[in-house]
């Protein structure tokens, strides 16, 4: 196999070393090196979206990203969402209004969500709906997600 | 059931506290079984065939074994030499665990690899070199009894066609002769097409084999710990203390993690041979083309009526198509399923079905995909048929309906092919759909609009289930009767453990099943941790499919926490020197009647319990035990009304509004029941619209990945209107049905019965799932409709 190489990246806060093969992808760096199991995998084709983060604030299907394409930035995954002031408004609105079954597809849903809350603070149902496309959940038939990132917005609308 | 005054206890039935599961899901510290790693882990990938039907040659593993991190190659004849090449299935069939003499479906396990990493286990499959003899292949079930078919299953002694069963019940000659008294009879010729329960977490296990202590444990998703447990005892000859089944957070199972399959068998046989632990994670690929599917069924229905609309008898012949092993899973004794509840919510004279099983060169199966066992395509027959009829007759889908409900003085009600219902009130559910929906509005907009050339149809959908299984009398799966247990268990302090056979997967039974508790025994719902999905710690059940952990492991734990209710009830009748009869029950305290001051709470009696003290005789602790075996199905049932508009020009289907009437009887968790129905009509949304599992002439499956097997996203699923009523099981200690299936059993239908209204007035009578635009479009051009 080809030769190891360094990557230096930023996860939910704390600086993170790592040699790694270089065809590693960044979900496997996260689940398996890191032991942050929270972000899930979903399919083999880019399609589910269960294994979204978000990298340097922008959510990507870690299992369709190079390892080392994430050297020397950010990455959050939903370990990183709690703070000490509590949970994240989204993880709240998902528990709130039931957005959740199995909670596979959880944590990459609630990152899209958190994505999209901080790129437009007040998404209209089809806007949300069209965010978290990219995201597949078979359990909830998505009704109450949508409601759930409402309530974050809300919730965001009235700290802010 | 007893009528149980409403309990203020936090958490009673009737209330929706949120879900205690979710404090872990949202912060990402859920524990599915990919998330096990354990210290000197090993790797497994398998090896599949190309190829649908072909005889295997030779297989060479040495270049594999030459890559780097590989340990091991296992191929069939490896696991001959141990007995294992062959399993039994829950049909009663065998499955090939590794492919020995042929391959029979694309996709088939044939060579397991063994490495130190994922990444070099699947490195190797590409060093495997087996040579084949493609065989004619079958992929159209209706050859598979032709005469010069292959011979799929050559495996087994004497076979010498492609038949696994035949099935019938009812009376056939009583309904010939209905038949021949009908003024008409109405016959539709249907699939219903293969799909996947597709669950967003795939099957996988890590074995962990103990070379100290000779345990195996198996983190499994697994829907049926327990039965799994025993079945990896007969298989593999493990003696069965020895094996413990984790089942940990199971993210989605809807049937398709009821089956054992080989992937589960080789990991574990590597375990107990490399006495390191295994992991086995499939990829979706790997899931889709591989394990259970669901349906497949080739169904021609008739229905005989008067002219006015009365119907009379049904009739039903079905080809099952399951694939290359009978692996579907099924009670013992029903190789149909319950297939004969296809008289639905109607009140038939007399009824008669016949279903024939065959192999094809497919992945094996069927698996009831979120269904009691067939019922989901029977309730698509027989709704299918009464729309039919409605527009033969010319009678109004849902007065067609009313005519023939059976009627709520029948209850119970034995149906012509011999189930008994336990309670319904139909005609409520349709009417209260049909406010919901504003019927007759609607149907002056259609006219309206059927007069400027638009389409939109109206569909019906007025189902009847048959689920909790249950009924071991009848129910057995693989010799094991289908009860299902609880375990109470409460501590000194007031505060305990619930503990179930049955098994969530996202149902959120750690935080219904407590609100049972909370009801019979006035624990507030939040004193009550609930365990399950280890066989070391939870007692002996059948598991989690065909909505049957309410009305079983529910009807259990109400009977465990009345059992412990009384012996509260004595304690605090010694504390309070009364008669236990002379002492009421509400919400959690104990009172004599007639004197309210004099009263003890549960928790009051609970420490006494673990005090010296106690009555007479009675012994210390507060802990109980209860195996549920039901003594009737329960028969959830609901109305179902889909309104479309169909674009003329694309053929597409847009869902302009969905009402939902339930009747599940008792809500436990109104929150979880509406959250269960969302689901369930949106996967029957993805059935009806999108989902499809098909072949191609070489038996190469098409739908074997998410770009090409098409699961509903947010921006076409559509939302709900939900309604409910309640009619409660006489016969469960809660009156509780069980809500997780009907909403997928009895949705697609609704669908479908929308858009044959819609294209109706062009003569269309059918179209068979999945309504693809493509697809209406084509109808509509058949029909000699142009855009414009
Ligand atoms: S795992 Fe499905 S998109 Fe990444
Ligand atoms: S909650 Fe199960 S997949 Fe979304």
């Amino acid at each position: 196999m080809s030769d190891k190489t360094v990557v230096t990246v930023t996860v939910n806060g704390e600086e993170q070393e790592a040699l790694i093969e270089p065809r590693l992808l960044l979900v496997h760096l996260i689940r398996e090196t890191l032991h942050l199991t929270g972000t899930h995998i979903g399919c083999d084709t880019s399609s589910c979206g269960a294994c979204t983060v978000l990298l340097d604030g922008r959510p990507v299907k870690s299992c369709t990203v190079l390892a080392v394409q994430a050297n020397g930035r950010e990455v959050t995954t939903v370990e990183g969402l709690e703070g000490p002031d509590g949970l994240h408004p989204v993880q709240e609105g998902f528990k709130e209004e039931h957005g959740l079954q199995c909670g596979y597809c959880t944590p990459g849903m609630m990152m899209t969500s958190v994505a999209l809350l901080a790129e437009n603070p007040n998404p209209s149902e089809q806007e949300i709906r069209e965010a978290i496309s990219g995201n597949l959940c078979r359990c909830t038939g998505y009704v109450n997600i949508v409601k759930a990132v409402q309530y974050a917005a809300a919730k965001e609308g009235a700290t802010a | 059931m007893t009528a149980a005054t409403e309990s203020t206890v936090q958490g009673a039935i009737g209330q929706s506290p949120k879900r205690v599961e979710d404090d872990r899901f949202i912060r990402g510290r859920g524990s599915y079984v990919d998330d096990v790693q354990l210290p000197g882990m090993l790797f497994m990938a398998i090896y599949r065939s190309p190829f649908a039907h072909a005889t295997i040659n030779s297989i060479d593993c040495s270049r594999a074994l030459a890559m780097p991190g590989v340990l091991a190659c296992i191929t069939g004849k490896d696991l001959e030499a141990h007995g294992l090449a062959w399993m039994p299935t829950l049909a009663g069939d065998t499955q090939a665990v590794l492919a020995t003499d042929k391959v029979r479906f694309q996709g088939q396990e044939v060579v397991c690899v063994i490495a130190k990493t994922q990444y070099q286990a699947e490195d190797a499959l590409e060093g495997i070199d087996v040579d084949y003899d493609p065989l004619p292949v079958i992929v159209d079930p209706g050859k598979a009894m032709d005469a010069d078919a292959p011979i799929i299953r050559s495996d087994l002694e004497g076979k010498a066609d492609n038949h696994i069963f035949t099935w019938e019940s009812g009376d056939a000659d009583a309904t010939e002769r209905v038949f021949q008294e009908a003024d008409l009879v109405v016959k539709l010729d249907t699939l219903y097409p293969r799909i996947h329960p597709a669950p967003m977490e795939t099957c996988g296990c890590v074995s962990d084999y103990n070379t100290a202590t000779g345990k195996m444990t198996v983190h499994l998703t697994s829907q049926a710990p327990h039965a799994h447990r025993t079945l990896f005892a007969l298989v593999a000859g493990l003696p069965e203390q020895k094996i413990r089944i984790i089942s940990p957070d199971v993210g989605g199972g809807f049937g398709n993690k009821v089956p054992i399959y080989p992937g589960y068998v080789v990991a574990t046989a590597a375990s107990l041979l490399i006495g390191k632990p295994v992991k086995w994670i499939e990829s979706r690929s790997e899931n889709l083309i591989s394990t259970g599917f669901a349906r497949d069924y080739h169904m021609s229905g008739e229905l005989a009526a008067t002219k006015d609309g009365k119907m009379l008898g049904l009739r039903a012949n079905v080809l099952a198509d399951h694939g290359a092993f009978n692996a579907q899973a099924q009670p013992s004794k029903w190789p149909a399923g319950f297939f004969n509840i296809a008289t639905g919510s109607y009140d038939f004279k007399a009824a008669y079905c016949k279903v024939d099983g065959v192999y094809t060169n497919k992945a094996p199966g069927g698996i009831a995909y979120r269904c009691s066992f067939r019922v989901t395509e029977a309730a698509y027959l027989i709704e299918r048929l009464v729309e039919n009829l409605a527009l033969e007759t010319g009678i109004d889908a849902a007065e067609i309906r009313r005519r023939n409900f059976i009627q709520p003085d029948q209850f119970p009600y034995r149906s012509p092919m011999g189930w008994e219902y336990d309670s319904g009130d139909y005609e409520k559910a349709l009417n209260i759909a049909l406010d919901l929906v504003g019927y007759e509005e609607l149907r002056k907009e259609q006219a309206a609009k059927r007069e400027r050339g638009e389409i939109m149809g109206i569909g019906f959908s007025s189902f009847t289930e048959i689920v909790g299984a249950g009924m071991s009398k009848i129910c057995d799966i693989a010799g094991l009767a289908m009860i299902d247990s609880a375990e109470l268990r409460i501590h000194p302090t007031g505060k305990g453990v619930l503990k179930l056979g049955v098994q969530s997967q996202g149902q959120g039974h750690e935080t219904t099943f407590a609100q049972i508790v909370a009801n019979e025994l006035g624990i507030p719902s939040d004193d009550i941790a609930v365990e399950h999905g280890d066989t070391d710690h939870t007692p002996y059940g059948l598991g989690t499919y065909a909505s049957r952990s309410t009305p079983t492991g529910g009807a259990a734990t109400a009977i465990v926490a009345r059992k412990l209710r009384e012996k509260a009830r004595q304690i605090a009748a010694h504390m309070l020197e009364c008669a236990p009869d002379d002492l009421e029950f509400d919400s959690g305290t104990f009172s004599v009647k007639g004197s309210p001051d004099q009263k003890k709470t549960v928790q009051e009696c609970i420490f006494a319990a673990y005090q010296p003290g106690l009555p007479e005789g009675m012994e210390n602790g507060f802990e109980d035990v209860t195996y549920y075996d039901a003594p009737e199905m329960t028969y959830p049932f609901g109305t179902y009304i889909c309104v479309v508009d169909v674009d003329k020009g694309t053929g597409e289907v847009k869902v302009r509004k969905f009402v939902a009437v339930d009747d599940c009887g008792t809500r436990i968790n109104p929150m979880i029941v509406d959250g269960q129905i969302h689901g369930g009509l949106t996967q029957g949304f993805g059935t009806a619209m999108m989902e499809l599992i098909s072949f191609d002439e070489d038996g190469n499956c098409f739908g074997g990945n998410f770009m090409d097997y098409l699961i509903p996203t947010a921006v076409e699923s559509p939302s709900w209107t939900l309604g409910e009523c309640t009619t409660p099981s006489p016969h469960h200690p809660i009156g509780a049905k069980g809500v997780g299936e009907s909403p997928t059993v009895g949705s697609p239908q609704a669908f479908v019965n929308a858009v044959v209204d819609a294209l109706s007035p062009y003569g269309v009578t059918n179209i068979d799932m999945p309504l693809s635009a493509h697809k209406v479009w084509k109808a509509l051009r058949d029909a000699g409709v142009s855009d414009e």
